[in-house]
């Protein structure tokens, strides 16, 4: 109810069934470069409370906040009977649709639940069936990615009747080892067991997945999207693959309800910006956008260009070029520029050795601070690295890498070769040796 | 010879509490992941050591802090101190390559104290060179940054060293010179220790004032380092100059530093404005002094000082008084002193007194704080070695003097740099003598 008051549009229950118990401790996180909680993982399980608890209090939800949208998530022993009960109780308590929870992936799916069913089409299809025999309001099926091909599972539910879907649940994980104990975390008195994964660090996992799911015809239906979502971008993305709705959980779990605010507000003003007046003007529009590898264009060719008055110096496109690249990106701007193959270039060891064999004092006197350049604005040349443009593949790592905002541009270079693709020349051989023969 | 310790003295540490106060070890881990890692690192080159700056920020980051320690240490064996006094500003975070995104360096200077104060805090110790064969013995004249760094540098290449140092305490200006809420006394002290656990030798209060000593010297040792620093103060060359209450600026400091000098009371006029007489005028504040005068006989922008030191000096409260030349020091009646100046002006490029601008500042101490003067007569006795304007001549690179026994390095052949100078130049000249006596590493 604290949700709806902030702002958010409906809830998902998670996740009703027998009451079960949990462990403590029960979460564990991923930081990374003193962020907290890149990640995030749990071994909770289900709800530990008793069914008629939750649907007593979701009754009561319903009562005050009949605008809002409730969705059940419901998790049971995989007998037909069992799912037919929950089904009603949990519609007759006035859930606005109901989420099968095939997804859980740790704890549950030792007891024949979750990702259990998640990782089964037949399964999952066997289920969507009882389900939508009873149902009256929308089921959703949520998929596990813990699968090779989410798409199986998708495709499963679709034909046992699913309304929609939603992706992704957690992805099995062990966040880390206390090297002091040596024990994994979470720790539960000395033991830890693997958890689900989740928060900013999985978005482009379940992106991925969602836009499966979405270009395959015998799998799409509606799409709540999940995974890493915190921000109005990150459900804009979700939403231009095709989901309808976005379910947060870990970035409230770290800030609160309030962070609707930000997403209702930036979201709606990307969507002034770009003249979108629904969601449904730009639901998908990313997906024509992606395809299959063999279907890109060989012949684009984009090269890398620093901009000499956004150059720091930091030279961490240099080293990045040199030792995760082609090495294309030289300092030679005060020496002169040399394009061409490695060889022709110092290695970068050489600057290191340079700098460190040269003597450097300390200017004490006026005069000498001010030729020492100190506080300057302007980046010294010899630091501003250039790039070879013939040897530059245009692979983006040097963009990636250079902490300036739009200070390493990639462009496109006019080779006047006509759009080529991997499936095209593929094809072209075939004919060939089809004429031939 | 073990070193001296210093007694805990509370009024020092109250008066001159640190500056600026350590990190916390968050608060180090997120600086230190501010750090870019930057390639062939600007700061590294700026530094006259050549710290790997990212090296060891990155280890902070990672939880490696003797890692850390042990990377700061390789090129700067004084790193603990130098993380102190160093002008950052104009060295390692002046070249900081974040000044130029927004405007906010990464604090080297703090990131490094914490790397150098949990290393000492964990009493960790460098891990011991074996000893080579029939290595060079070496003989470090001055107890200074310059010896301490090539001495230190020796041992860790398995020669044996032996610093000779007149004073009772070693460290040189280190532990008598900086200001003590820069530098502690003590943290230099400790410092010394640990090059001395390295396997260094100390001989204390021994001066080497005359050619026998010298002599005896070269007996002895294969090699003769000279990290002598400085002479002594210079004079004002004024009458009154040796007047009870006229006290030149490193002799306050060191005064106070080691107890000798408790406080002072009512006006003081340091002379002089370089970094030296901003230490004197800010100590003479927290020794007590109501009003601290800093005379100068040009004006603010012809200042020696670094900017930082001089706006650290007006926050303490010292007045200064530009154009201004000292006369002469005469004793009043009450027992307190008078420092008559005069206005001065610039004519023709020349610095002239302006006419019938005669003052007179009453006053009770005055510190002379215009430099040190070039070496004593020792020198002059060296066979050898070349002395020009009161500096010994050494190659750079090397140290190298006239005479292939002797090198020189630090504020004796440079003029008066920074600390970091001077490790840097002792630790040439340690290479150089190593090479100079055959000593080859694989």
């Amino acid at each position: 109810m604290r949700a709806f008051d902030a702002g958010w549009g409906g809830a998902v229950w998670k996740t009703i069934g027998e009451p079960i118990t949990n462990v403590s401790s029960r979460y564990s996180a991923t930081d990374w470069n003193g962020l907290r909680m890149m990640g995030f993982n749990n071994i909770e399980l289900i709800s530990d409370r008793s069914i008629e608890i939750n649907l007593r209090e979701m009754m009561e939800v319903k009562k005050r906040y009949p605008q809002h949208a409730v969705i059940a998530s419901l998790m049971v022993a995989s007998n037909r009977e069992a799912w037919h009960d929950i089904v009603a109780r949990t519609e007759d308590a006035g859930a606005d649709g109901l989420e099968l929870n095939f997804g859980c992936p740790h704890g549950m799916s030792e007891r024949g639940m979750g990702s259990a069913v998640g990782q089964v089409p037949e399964y999952a299809q066997m289920i969507t069936e009882w389900v939508k025999e009873k149902a009256r309001t929308p089921v959703l099926v949520k998929l596990t990615p813990n699968i090779t091909d989410i798409r199986a599972v998708a495709r499963a539910a679709k034909r046992g009747g699913a309304d929609g879907l939603s992706a992704i649940n957690t992805i099995n994980s062990i966040t880390g080892i206390d090297l002091d104990t040596l024990t994994p975390r979470p720790n539960v008195d000395g033991k830890s067991s693997h958890g689900g994964y989740c928060g900013p660090a999985v978005k482009p996992i379940a992106l991925n997945m969602v836009q499966q799911v979405m270009s395959d015809p015998d799998a799409a239906l509606p799409f709540s999207g999940i995974g890493g979502v915190a921000t109005w971008r990150d459900a804009a993305e979700f939403i231009l693959l095709g989901c309808g709705t976005v379910q947060v959980c870990t970035a409230v779990m770290h800030y609160g309800y309030r962070i609707v605010e930000d997403m209702i507000e930036g979201l709606d003003s990307w969507m002034d910006e770009k003249d979108f007046k629904t969601i449904e003007d730009f639901r998908g529009r990313s997906l024509p956008k992606v395809t299959e590898w063999k279907h890109l264009n060989l012949n684009y060719k984009i090269v890398a260009r620093i901009s000499e008055q956004k150059c720091i110096g930091c030279d961490l496109c240099h080293i990045a070029c040199w030792d995760g690249a082609h090495q294309c990106i030289h300092l030679d701007r005060e020496s002169g520029p040399v394009d061409g193959h490695i060889e022709m270039h110092p290695i970068p060891a050489m600057s290191e050795m340079q700098s460190r064999a040269a003597i450097t004092e300390t200017p004490v006197s006026r005069k000498e601070r001010a030729t020492a350049g100190l506080g300057s604005d302007a980046t010294p040349l010899s630091r501003i690295p250039r790039v070879d443009e013939t040897e530059c593949v245009g692979c983006n790592l040097c963009s990636l890498v250079c902490p300036v905002d739009e200070c390493i541009t990639m462009v496109r270079v006019e080779n006047g070769l006509q759009a080529d693709t991997w499936a095209e020349r593929a094809n072209d051989a075939r004919e060939t040796r089809v004429q031939r023969t | 010879m073990s070193i001296a310790i210093l007694p805990d003295d509370p009024q020092l540490r109250e008066r001159f509490g640190e500056l600026k106060p350590p990190l916390t070890a968050q608060a180090a881990v997120i600086e230190a992941n501010r750090c870019l890692n930057c390639f062939d690192a600007p700061c590294t080159a700026a530094c006259p050591t050549h710290i790997d700056v990212p090296g060891f920020i990155k280890r902070i980051a990672s939880g490696n802090l003797r890692g850390s320690a042990m990377r700061i240490l390789d090129a700067n064996i004084l790193g603990a101190s130098c993380a102190r006094v160093c002008p950052v500003d104009v060295l390692c975070e002046g070249s900081c390559v974040l000044h130029r995104q927004n405007h906010k360096p990464i604090q080297i200077a703090l990131l490094q104290r914490h790397a150098m104060d949990n290393f000492h805090a964990s009493s960790r110790k460098i891990p011991a060179v074996p000893r080579i064969q029939n290595g060079p013995r070496v003989a470090c004249i001055g107890g200074g940054p310059a010896s301490l760094a090539c001495a230190a540098e020796l041992c860790r290449r398995g020669a044996q060293a032996t610093i000779i140092e007149r004073r009772p305490l070693p460290g040189g200006l280190n532990t008598y010179g900086v200001a003590e809420y820069k530098l502690r006394a003590a943290d230099s002290l400790r410092e010394v220790e640990m090059i001395q656990k390295m396997g260094v030798e100390f001989r204390f209060g021994v001066s080497v004032d005359s050619a026998s000593v010298l002599r005896e010297l070269e007996a002895e040792f294969d090699y003769i380092f000279l990290g002598l620093g400085l002479g002594a103060m210079q004079r004002l060359g004024i009458p009154g100059e040796d007047l009870e209450g006229v006290v030149n600026a490193l002799e306050l400091i060191a005064g106070y530093k080691i107890g000798h000098i408790r406080q002072v009371h009512g006006t003081v006029v340091v002379v002089g404005a370089g970094n030296t007489a901003i230490d004197a005028a800010n100590a003479a504040r927290r020794l007590g002094a109501q009003k601290v005068y800093m005379v100068y006989r040009r004006s603010e922008i012809d200042m020696s000082a670094f900017i930082f030191e001089y706006e650290h000096a007006k926050q303490e409260g010292v007045q200064f008084l530009w154009r201004m030349q000292p006369l002469a020091i005469k004793p009043d009646a009450h027992g307190r002193l008078q420092l008559e100046t005069v206005q001065m002006q610039t004519m023709n490029g020349s610095l002239v007194p302006v006419p019938n601008s005669q003052t007179t500042i009453d006053c009770d101490m005055v510190v002379p704080a215009i430099g040190q003067s070039p070496l004593a007569q020792l020198v002059q006795d060296l066979r050898g070695v070349e002395v020009r304007d009161g500096r010994i001549v050494a190659d750079r690179a090397t140290g190298k003097t006239g005479n292939p026994r002797y090198f020189a390095a630090g504020d004796c052949v440079n003029g008066g740099r920074e600390v970091v100078d001077a490790v840097a130049g002792g630790q040439r000249s340690a290479r150089a003598i190593l090479q100079s006596a055959g000593v080859t590493y694989a």
